[in-house]
């Protein structure tokens, strides 16, 4: 498949792509309206976040603002027992995995290292160190082969990760085992500071030909289209054929987190450019025109985005803060007797603060 | 007693199928480690019996293998990795800082890493450069890992078998230079009793009453010879081998050094920050007023490890430890004629 592919265009019209068509021939206008809320909603999640960190509430976050498309897309095209390997921006992929708002804000708040159990919902602790979860997917994906399951290992990344050495390793080994993995890169044009020619003098979906995993490109900022060829590189993998890279084309429209400011690096212009591709505007002029999205039914989704943004604030302010002593809890699975003297030594000094009688 | 004369690399491989045996989770990963059965054939003749799945030989990229082994650990399985030589472990030093270690206590429990990370290690065997290192206290240094070293048949036969069966990371080092030593290998549990080493516990190999000399791997056997050297002068050495590089058993070391008063550490890596520096340490906080001198270090000098040519002035060797006994004693040593 060479090219860029698009199902709906930045003026939102719908394309033909007689090569993907087929795969989201399912997805009617009231699909599509779900996932034009999808869109609305993680995006007000975003706002709300962002709106939190600015009033002291969060210490960082990481908005995806621009990426709405390429996250909701992708993580609607997934079964319940595939399991996603993610960075920390993919926050649209988790709620699509049902985590909860609240889960998504524990990290940001600074009250656990985890939002939530990997296992209760197939997604892994979004990773910091960037591409390492690259490997950590082709290896379960190594695992979903030997118990002869089709289930896929979904593996998130920045198109700076792919000057990492840990994505090229995962490369290889996905291709060399054929492990069912699908390595979804987001481009967003920048990583923090840098744009991606620093990364890459060659398009990053050509990266992928070099390792022997076919590339796709997608219009990042399409939701069908990018709905459509994660679907067909998943069923590539249950297929038992091996590895498939998809390199979604969008921007980073926000800053790399709260703590960064893009003015310092890229132009206002380029900004402006990508906004008239804003991957929510060209759904809602295609649903309109087709008479699916109203002004009832949109004022219904941001009233349902709304009560989301209100449901992060409180459960965001209800999180309350962990135990001293739990610093010393999970380091290992086993009793480790060094670990077990600091922690008795610790709660002997803690408990001198306490009155006297008082127990613990 | 069912026991068996074999090498502490033929122990560590009947090890190794013993876990497979009992574990079907268990998957080995490494460079060769297949139909070659790896640079040192510890793993000769797994994949025969076992398969390519679960012997896996891997690409060349050590970030990659204990990588794709979190992943598998994540998938319920229970990887065995092989790092082809000590000085190769550093390009996957992030995998095992970042995401080894860490990757229970970031999910509060939730993710069990039951990795075992097997390392060649140490000099003494004349090789090329990034193959005679000692990267123990990296390790050591890192919350989350457990670190282990073995210096017979016997406790590599049992050791490498307990690793695998830990849900967490070992690392797991294997002196080079005692590879083709052989040894007597209990093999029926039962019969084990007291010569079981329970991952974490040091071994008294020899007791004394003069002075503690302690260490772990290659200079075990290097230990006990100075030991025995010594009581040809009257001197009364209990040597230990700590096994267990973290956690140290601190209980064991303390109450040898409570009986002689002195203790001489010895280890092939460099001095500072070493495993050394942390078993003085912990001596002179739990002993202190046992100690009639100061805990002596005896290690490899602060430098990148040098061509084989010079590497036997590197490496404490028997004189060297003596010298550092003779300083704990206070006896005539290379340090008397110094201001």
């Amino acid at each position: 498949m060479s090219g860029l592919v698009q199902l709906i265009s930045a003026d939102g019209q719908r394309l033909p792509a007689p090569d993907v068509e087929t795969w989201v021939a399912d997805i009617d206008d009231e699909r599509l309206l779900a996932l034009y809320e999808d869109m609305v909603v993680v995006r007000r999640i975003d706002t709300e976040a962002t709106a939190l960190q600015r009033q002291g509430e969060l210490a960082l976050w990481p908005p995806l603002l621009g990426q709405e498309a390429a996250q909701i897309g992708s993580g609607r095209a997934l079964r319940d027992d595939d399991f996603v390997f993610a960075s920390y921006r993919e926050n649209a992929v988790a709620y699509c995995r049902g985590i909860s708002v609240t889960d998504l804000v524990r990290v940001w708040r600074g009250t656990t290292q985890s939002g939530w159990n990997p296992f209760t919902y197939n997604m892994a602790t979004p990773q910091v160190i960037i591409g390492a979860q690259t490997l950590h997917a082709t290896g379960y994906a190594l695992g979903i082969q030997n118990r002869g399951t089709d289930a896929v290992a979904v593996a998130y990344f920045g198109d700076g990760a792919t000057s990492e050495g840990d994505v090229n390793e995962a490369m290889v080994f996905a291709a060399s085992y054929k492990a069912p993995v699908v390595f979804f890169c987001q481009n967003n044009q920048w990583a923090i500071s840098e744009p991606v020619r620093l990364q890459s003098r060659t398009s990053i979906v050509d990266r992928a030909l070099g390792f022997g995993i076919p590339g796709i490109q997608v219009d990042g900022n399409d939701v069908l289209a990018v709905m459509a060829v994660t679907r067909l590189a998943l069923d590539r993998a249950r297929r038992g054929e091996g590895p498939t890279f998809i390199e979604a084309v969008t921007y980073r429209m926000g800053p790399h987190t709260t703590a960064d400011d893009p003015t310092r690096y890229r132009e206002p212009a380029e900004l402006a450019e990508w906004q008239v591709k804003d991957p929510i505007t060209r759904l809602a002029t295609y649903l309109r025109a087709r008479g699916v999205l109203t002004d009832e039914s949109s004022m219904a989704v941001d009233n349902t985005a709304d009560q989301v943004a209100a449901e992060l604030r409180a459960g965001c302010l209800g999180l309350a803060d962990p135990e001293p002593l739990s610093l010393f809890e999970h380091v290992y699975a086993a009793p480790h007797s060094r670990l077990a003297e600091q922690r008795d030594r610790y709660l002997s000094y803690l408990q001198m603060f306490e009155p006297a009688g008082a127990t613990r | 007693m069912t026991t068996s004369t074999m090498t502490l690399s033929k122990a560590i491989n009947a090890g190794l199928r013993r876990s497979m045996e009992n574990d079907d989770t268990v998957i080995l990963m490494g460079e060769d480690i297949g139909k070659l059965g790896g640079v040192y054939r510890i793993t000769e003749g797994l994949q025969e019996s076992f398969g390519p799945r679960r012997v896996m030989d891997t690409p060349l990229a050590e970030s990659g293998i204990l990588g794709t082994a979190i992943g598998l650990a994540y998938a319920g399985y229970r990887p065995v990795c092989e790092i082809q030589f000590d000085g190769f472990i550093y390009p996957a030093f992030d995998q095992i800082v970042s995401q080894v270690a860490r990757m229970h206590s970031r999910t509060r429990g939730a993710v069990t890493v039951p990795l075992t990370i097997r390392v060649p290690f140490g000099g003494g065997i004349g090789s090329a450069e990034h193959h005679s290192d000692s990267p123990e206290a990296y390790f050591t240094h890192t919350s989350g890992l457990r670190v282990v070293s073995v210096s017979n048949p016997n406790d590599a036969y049992w050791v490498i078998q307990e690793a695998v069966a830990s849900n967490d990371p070992v690392l797991f080092f294997e002196p080079k230079r005692r590879y083709h030593v052989k040894g007597e290998v209990e093999l029926d549990e039962a019969e084990l009793d007291e010569v079981r080493p329970p991952m974490g516990a040091a071994h008294v190999l020899v007791e004394g009453t003069d002075v503690t000399l302690v260490t772990y791997g290659g200079l075990v056997q290097v230990a006990l010879d100075a030991a025995r050297a010594a009581s040809a002068d009257g001197i009364s050495i209990e040597v230990i081998d700590l096994r267990s590089l973290s956690p140290l058993d601190f209980e064991t070391v303390t109450r040898s050094v409570q009986k002689t008063g002195r203790i001489v550490i010895t280890h092939e890596a460099a001095e500072s920050g070493g495993l050394g520096a942390e078993v003085a340490a912990g001596i002179t906080e739990r002993a202190f007023y046992f100690l009639q001198h100061a805990p002596v270090r005896v290690t490899g000098f602060d430098i990148p490890f040098p061509p084989a040519k010079l590497e036997k002035y590197h490496l404490p060797d028997l004189d060297r430890i003596l010298d550092g006994v003779d300083r704990a004693l206070d006896r005539r040593n290379s340090l008397s004629e110094l201001g």
